[in-house]
């Protein structure tokens, strides 16, 4: 037997009869309003009050707390200070604005009259008469312009709106650049040879010498120890104009791999030196310095995206979303035993852009 | 006097005159050399000591002789710094055979692992373990560690040695819990994938400076709880999670009907 | 009671009295009155999620404000300086950095008060982006969108475009290694377009990176032109919703013509003001005691460092996982130029695709639905399965480039190989999503059926009666008319009828073509539906007593609806009256 009670509007018989009963159901309207705490006593309602004024008095306290925190408390001293002076000062602001927050939304559920009220909406259109009115003028401030009838008059004013912006537009977008030259990205400051930053080469040429950074101390061959690592940059790079300019394009990973470990092929023979192996470390997929050398698989990770290039094989991809190999620095010594490069690198270092092959 | 005119003329005066010459030199350079910096040198019986540590912990991976198997290198010439490293950061023995030895309670107490890389150093010239000295973080510039921290080690060990992943399942470790002696030996013998970090790229005393940098990190944070330092990534989760969850609590409350 | 009425109505018109003269200087100048007349006690509705937009309305002053602190500090300068050797913090003493980064280290050690306006600050950045997004799915999966409201979306969704600028110029102002290398990145990026990439370079670096501009310029997109954008289109969404009213969730009373809630004055201000002092309070409690962006941690940004765990902010993480888990193979050289699809399909495809799916939702669905009526009663969500499970599914691609962002972290917490989590999250981009859409769309089904039983049947109380006759009945609790409403007022979405192809002479008609394409994406939006029980599906289940009659319309397109799914095994009762079947229904029926 069920125990459901029908509503008014549903017959209980069994057999309900279609026609009494209509299509989709009806909206009850409004829920009655429920009877709160400071509505049914004055004890309650007072005891509400007292709870809101509790909290913002926390919040005073708190205000007055950060500002007196901030006449006490020292930065610039140590770590710790700065600590407790973040701390006392975040919790005075933090504290003082919760408050407000609390108490005003306290006073608003628990006291203030909120029985629901329901109003109308209006349509968003406006009204017939509105509309046509507002047509009329539009057509009639149209006709009084005449533009209408004078389409060379409009077509001389668009042309004229459509250009005058331009004198403002071109020269900002042509001057947001000191030079337009695409061809600066081929060119690495290992090209260059100023005064004291090279070494002879037994063929009588100059070539840049390796640096170790930050500290721009040159390396000897003798000190790359098998599977040691090396950040290196141009011999006197810091000195330069553009310094960051061209360190952001110089930057370079060198490590030795025993000989035997290592393909190299016919033309770039000698580019390496005993093992020794100098690659650019701006990663040709988007930029990022790649430098996280894993010793013993000889793989060179790229930790923002992780490409991983395999140095024992000319610095191939191996993994991840990277195209082209590393750059090689083509690198021998000098006759005093310091590394140097023998040219610039053999094609333009970092990511890919559209006229790079040509 | 005839008799030392005479002994000049001697056929074996030319070989004591060799000898003397070369007595000579080795005192003298001895004299005018510095001490390799070690500890102590080195006893017998603490190599042997050694050995018998060695054969029975380590020589089932590493060969008889520390020659090298095909489960782990040769372990001749990696020097006492390498082996008091791994011991001491209870890397190795390695409990099995995975990509990455992970750092775990040491099996070993000092002596023991003084006496097994003792052993191994006696197998082949390699970095010797510091002296205090060498690793005293109040002798190192903090600022200069941060340079050089940043351009050799931040890409694998994050920028303050909270740790970062390599391929293939092996990891750069967090370096909280490294002590100055074992970042030292770590970066002169380059462990596992790390590679070598020797006097060129590095010298003493900017090992000394990375070494002040990495203590240095173990202060308190200026900015309150820091979650990780693992940067964005936890402050998102954060944002999410406290955040908008939190505020999501707080408009439950402010929308529910009061009692 | 009443006498406390009145003395307060007093109370309140003396004190109105008082502000007489004020309340006419200003209408005498201003006309005032009629927008107090209008809007003092409009009624806005109340649910929690209505909330959302305005956390993001909070952040946003809240930027305002600490942001002005920080430019009274912020140096927006690239030029070179060395920082002091007595300075906070010990790391940085005497190195070389730009004025930018060094200012940042100052305004965070030196100046009192400074590092907690740094980190509220960058929290309510965070929580700026992530509560614009929040109150968009809120609108997204309650159809919100819906008209006259499209306008509105289109605001909306700039408002997110421009609060992702705002975000990724604000985090590169401090110039440090984390923020300079996602520079570089997009420097990459960016010289990855086709022709005009290297230009572009070029000119948003004003030479080669990392020039000297970048961070000057990104200062003025960030303080001035994008804010002033933000104020004007927050301030026409915010018209907008006044004038269009706010939308009601469905229940008893709302209906599509009217606003049932609570009235500006008192309850509303009181309720939307406060919880601004607390969204800024909560931003303050954050700023004062998380850390987050420690710049010196990172250092002066250098062409050389990068760290490990080298992550955006959040919001922009979705990018970086896109690049991730692409692929490299897809770059090739035609012609000497060199196309490479690895960077633009991450870069700039697939974000594409994602927004410009978010702009034209609202039309796709109107395109769909051929609904052209004004909406003001929200969906369930449940009640729109197709529009849920496309909007989690979207989420779910989402959300796996955002892990795919973070994979090296994941590698490292959970101990898994880098290499097998790309492999694994390059196969889920394109699994997931298309799992997660059947599953949302069940499970809406599902819930749509649950409604379905408890309209039918009430709530089932647990309680088993025995009858006299040996039958063991539950108990239901009848559903209240008000708790029924929510239940049925809704219309189920049906598939589009299109006429016949061929009109009555037999001749071909020319819109044929497209109507059936618009049917066979209708019937695979709706197809499957769930239909909101009807008066007379109720008379006919209270008829049989509660017990499930056969003789009614299935209202469910599969077969094994309701029926089966109830189906017990009803016993045979001891004593069954004569007449009576084996179901205890009565001879007539």
């Amino acid at each position: 037997m069920s125990t459901n009670r029908p509503s008014e509007e549903l017959t209980s018989t069994a057999g309900a009869h279609a026609s009494d009963v209509p299509e989709r159901f009806v909206d009850p309207g409004l829920e009655p309003h429920p009877v709160r705490l400071a509505d049914r006593s004055p004890e309650g309602a007072k005891r509400v009050e007292r709870q809101v004024v509790g909290v913002l008095l926390i919040s005073i306290l708190a205000s007055i707390g950060g500002i007196v925190g901030f006449f006490l408390i020292p930065v610039g001293t140590t770590l710790m200070d700065v600590r407790l002076s973040t701390l006392v000062l975040g919790l005075g602001l933090g504290l003082g604005m919760l408050g407000i927050g609390v108490a005003a939304v306290h006073w608003a559920k628990a006291l203030m009259e909120n029985a629901e009220r329901v109003e109308k909406r209006k349509p968003v259109l406006s009204s017939p008469e509105v509309r046509e009115e507002a047509v009329e003028q539009l057509t009639t401030g149209i006709e009084e312009s005449g533009i209408a009838r004078r389409p060379v008059l409009k077509g001389a004013l668009v042309g004229a709106a459509a250009l005058a912006p331009l004198p403002f537009v071109v020269p900002l977008v042509g001057g947001l650049s000191e030079t337009w030259d695409v061809n600066k990205f081929r060119h690495t400051a290992w090209g260059d040879v100023p005064d004291g930053t090279g070494g002879r080469l037994p063929d009588g040429t100059m070539g840049r010498r390796l640096a170790t950074d930050p500290e721009g101390r040159p390396i000897r061959a003798a000190d790359v120890t098998i599977g040691s690592a090396f950040a290196v940059i141009p011999h006197g790079l810091p000195d330069e104009e553009n310094y960051l300019e061209e360190k952001a394009k110089a930057v370079v990973f060198m490590t030795r791999i025993d000989p035997n470990e290592l393909t190299v092929s016919p033309e770039r023979r000698d580019w390496s030196y005993d093992g020794i192996i100098a690659y650019s470390k701006v990663c040709t997929h988007v930029g990022c310095p790649v430098a996280l050398y894993e010793q013993q698989t000889h793989h060179l990770l790229c930790p923002c995206h992780q490409s991983t290039f395999d140095l024992a094989n000319e610095a191939a991809v191996v993994f991840g979303p990277a195209k082209r190999a590393l750059p090689q620095l083509p690198i021998t010594v000098d006759t005093e035993g310091y590394l140097v490069a023998r040219s610039d690198f053999h094609e333009p270092v970092g990511p890919s852009f559209w006229e790079r092959e040509r | 006097m005839k008799a030392l005119a005479a002994s000049r003329r001697h056929r074996l005066a030319p070989v004591v005159l060799l000898l003397l010459a070369l007595i000579l030199t080795g005192v003298a350079y001895s004299a005018v050399t510095s001490e390799p910096a070690t500890a102590q040198t080195a006893s017998q019986e603490e190599i042997e000591e050694g050995e018998a540590l060695f054969r029975s912990n380590c020589s089932t991976c590493h060969g008889l002789d520390a020659q090298g198997t095909d489960l782990a290198p040769s372990l001749v010439g990696v020097g006492a710094a390498s082996v008091h490293f791994q011991v001491s950061t209870g890397r190795m023995p390695m409990a099995n055979n995975s990509p990455q030895a992970e750092r775990k309670d040491p099996q070993m107490n000092e002596e023991q692992t003084a006496a097994l890389a003792a052993y191994v150093a006696s197998l082949g010239p390699g970095p010797a373990i510091p002296s205090a000295d060498q690793v005293d973080p109040e002798q190192g510039n903090a600022a200069n560690g941060m340079e050089l921290f940043r351009a050799n080690c931040s890409m694998c060990h994050n920028a303050v040695g909270a740790g970062g992943a390599l391929t293939e399942g092996k990891v750069a470790p967090p370096l909280d819990e490294a002590t100055p002696t074992q970042i030292w030996e770590a970066l002169r013998t380059g462990p596992q994938s790390m590679p070598i970090f020797n006097e060129a790229a590095i010298t003493d005393q900017g090992a000394r400076d990375v070494i002040a940098y990495v203590m240095e990190q173990r202060e308190v944070d200026p900015g309150g709880i820091s979650l990780g330092n693992l940067g964005p990534v936890s402050e998102g989760f954060w944002v999410w999670i406290v955040g908008i969850g939190g505020l999501i609590g707080l408009a439950v409350w402010i929308g529910a009907r009061s009692s | 009671m009443s006498t406390a009425t009145t003395s307060t109505q007093s109370d309140t018109a003396k004190a109105l009295a008082k502000a007489g003269p004020a309340a006419d200087y200003l209408d005498r100048r201003t006309g005032i009155g009629k927008v107090v007349r209008e809007f003092a006690r409009k009624v806005f509705p109340d649910h929690w999620s209505f909330m959302l937009g305005e956390v993001a309305l909070y952040s946003f002053i809240v930027l305002v404000l600490s942001g002005f602190f920080l430019t009274m500090y912020f140096v927006p300068s690239m030029g070179h300086i060395t920082y002091p050797e007595d300075q906070l913090p010990v790391t940085m003493q005497g190195v070389g950095m730009s004025e930018a980064f060094a200012s940042t280290l100052r305004l965070s050690f030196e100046v009192r008060g400074g590092l907690l306006m740094r980190q509220i600050h960058h929290w309510a950045a965070l929580l700026f982006v992530a509560a614009i997004v929040a109150h968009m799915l809120r609108v997204f999966f309650t159809g919100a969108f819906r008209k006259p409201r499209e306008l509105n979306w289109l605001i909306g969704f700039t408002l997110l475009i421009l609060a992702l600028l705002a975000g990724f110029s604000g985090y590169s102002l401090p110039d440090d290694v984390l923020s300079g290398n996602g520079l570089r990145i997009a420097d990459g990026v960016a010289r990855s377009i086709p022709i005009i990439g290297s230009y572009a370079s070029l000119a948003l670096f004003g030479g080669e990176f990392p020039g000297t501009d970048i961070v000057p310029r990104l200062f003025t997109v960030h303080i001035l032109l994008v804010p002033a954008l933000i104020v004007a289109l927050v301030t026409v969404h915010l018209i907008l919703v006044v004038v269009h009213k706010h939308t009601q969730y469905p229940g008893p009373g709302r209906t599509e013509k009217n606003v049932v809630g609570y009235p500006v004055l008192p309850v509303y201000a009181a309720k939307a003001g406060g919880f601004f002092f607390v969204v800024f309070g909560f931003l303050a409690l954050l700023g004062g005691l998380v850390s987050i962006n420690p710049v010196w941690i990172h250092g002066p940004y250098d062409p050389t460092p990068v760290g490990a765990g080298a992550q955006p902010d959040w919001y922009m993480l979705f990018l970086e996982g896109g690049l991730r888990l692409m692929p490299g193979w897809p770059e090739f050289v035609i012609g000497g130029f060199t196309l490479s699809l690895n960077i633009l399909i991450p870069g700039v495809v697939i974000p594409g695709l994602l927004f410009t799916t978010l702009a034209i939702w609202p039309f796709l669905e109107a395109a769909v639905t051929k609904d052209r009526g004004e909406h003001h009663v929200l969906d369930r969500p449940r009640n729109a399965p197709v529009r849920t499970a496309a909007g989690v599914s979207v989420i779910t691609a989402f959300m796996v480039l955002n892990v795919a962002g973070a994979n090296d972290l994941v590698a490292t917490h959970f101990e898994l190989s880098l290499n097998g989590i790309t492999w694994f999250l390059r196969i889920m981009f394109f699994v997931a999503p298309v799992f997660a859409f059947w599953i949302t769309k069940r499970i809406c089904l599902s819930l749509q059926r649950r409604d379905r039983e408890l309209a039918l049947h009430g709530h089932e109380t647990g309680r088993i009666v025995r009858m006299p006759s040996g039958q063991y009945l539950e108990v239901h609790q009848p559903l209240t008319d008000e708790e029924r409403w929510v239940l049925v007022a809704h219309e189920a979405d049906r598939m589009l009828e299109i006429e016949p192809p061929e009109d009555e002479n037999g001749v071909r008609r020319p819109g044929y073509s497209a109507d059936k394409q618009r049917l066979r994406l209708s019937r695979f939006f709706y197809e499957d539906r769930v239909e909101p029980v009807t008066p007379a599906e109720l008379a006919a289940e209270m008829a049989a007593h509660g017990v499930h009659g056969d003789s009614e319309q299935p209202a469910i397109e599969e077969p094994g609806g309701l029926r089966d799914t109830f189906a017990r095994a009803e016993e045979e009762p001891a004593g069954v009256t004569a007449g009576r079947d084996a179901r205890n229904n009565p001879p007539s029926s």
